[in-house]
């Protein structure tokens, strides 16, 4: 849940990139973080393994100015998307305002995709909050691929697959040269602080 | 519904002047209260730091998290002290109730017993007022 500070007016943000492994979550975040780099202050912040993979998560802070007088400050953060590490997306996702679910567009991930948005269901009903209550965007990642000859998933087929029921803003993206990522962060920070603003309007 | 910490200005002023008087006046560098979220409802240093506190408080939550999960395992409820000890600095977390965390970051001048009944007397005190 934000943070919300009327005493140095401030408003706390966390949004959560999941998504399967290997699917672009960080990458993702190190576009951002190279795209707005005089923007943010503190550095992306990485726990990684020896493959490179994200182990507990990476986190990135941005400030996007003020609203209602309030200075948001948006902190993301992406979790490790392989199966085994359950147990730290659950930390991760504790307090989350905001969810970007990343897909892999491969074919051959299709199930993977399917799999990770019913485990993200799982772990936000493990602390009583609901998918259809939580700000979130969809991005179906890796689309440059198909230049390479890589079968990819028709977007028909993606939003079957994963957004049928969430009916969410969905992007095709990818997250390697840059395409929909900035569109994608801009739409789940609106979304999100729009949740906000109520509580916003109440408190200031 | 997950468990919001919402506190209002008076309450954030007071919680600022117990942190200042039981452990910026004990002379350690930093204090952080976060919650288990990763987000810092309150920051205090000695005006000599400069440390990326978002950043600390997201790994700090974190590290928490883990180490809980860890206290799991071996049929613990929870560990509700950590200490990491460094070479100049070192970092003091405790816990103070289901959701919120005390983070101190002290040099070679402050003794850890003392440090510790000083946070120990802040806790008590900052649960009284939330």
């Amino acid at each position: 849940m934000a943070l919300i500070n009327p005493k140095k007016k401030e408003v706390q943000v966390k949004i959560v990139y999941y998504g399967p492994g290997r699917g672009g979550k960080t990458t993702n975040l190190e576009y951002i973080n190279k795209k707005f780099k005089e923007r943010i202050k503190g550095e992306m912040t990485t726990v990684k393994t020896y493959g490179d993979r994200t182990l507990f998560f990476d986190f990135l802070p941005v400030d996007i100015g003020k609203i209602k007088g309030y200075d948001i400050k948006v902190q993301f953060y992406t979790v490790p998307g392989q199966v085994k590490y359950n147990a730290t997306r659950k930390l991760v996702l504790r307090g989350v305002d905001g969810i970007v679910f990343v897909a892999d567009s491969l074919v051959v991930r299709r199930k993977m995709n399917i799999l990770s948005l019913q485990n993200l269901n799982e772990n936000l009903s493990s602390f009583n909050r609901r998918i259809f209550d939580v700000p979130i965007v969809l991005q179906y990642n890796k689309r440059d691929m198909e230049k390479e000859g890589i079968p990819l998933l028709s977007v028909e087929t993606l939003e079957n697959d994963l957004n049928k029921q969430l009916k969410a803003p969905s992007f095709v993206a990818s997250a390697l040269t840059g395409q929909n990522v900035v569109t994608t962060m801009k739409k789940a920070i609106s979304l999100t602080v729009a949740s906000l603003q109520k509580k916003l309007e109440l408190g200031g | 519904m997950e468990y919001t910490i919402e506190l209002n200005k008076k309450q954030f002023e007071s919680i600022e002047n117990i942190l200042k008087e039981e452990l910026i006046d004990l002379g350690v560098q930093t204090v952080l209260l976060i919650d288990l979220a990763g987000n810092i409802l309150v920051n205090l240093d000695d005006g000599k730091s400069d440390i990326d506190i978002y950043s600390l408080a997201a790994l700090a939550a974190g590290n928490f998290g883990a180490v809980s999960a860890m206290a799991k395992v071996i049929g613990e409820s929870d560990f509700s002290l950590l200490f990491h000890k460094g070479e100049k600095e070192s970092i003091h977390f405790s816990k103070i109730n289901e959701d919120l965390l005390l983070l101190t970051i002290f040099g070679k001048d402050v003794s850890l017993g003392f440090l510790r009944l000083k946070t120990a007397e802040a806790m008590r005190k900052i649960l009284e007022i939330i």
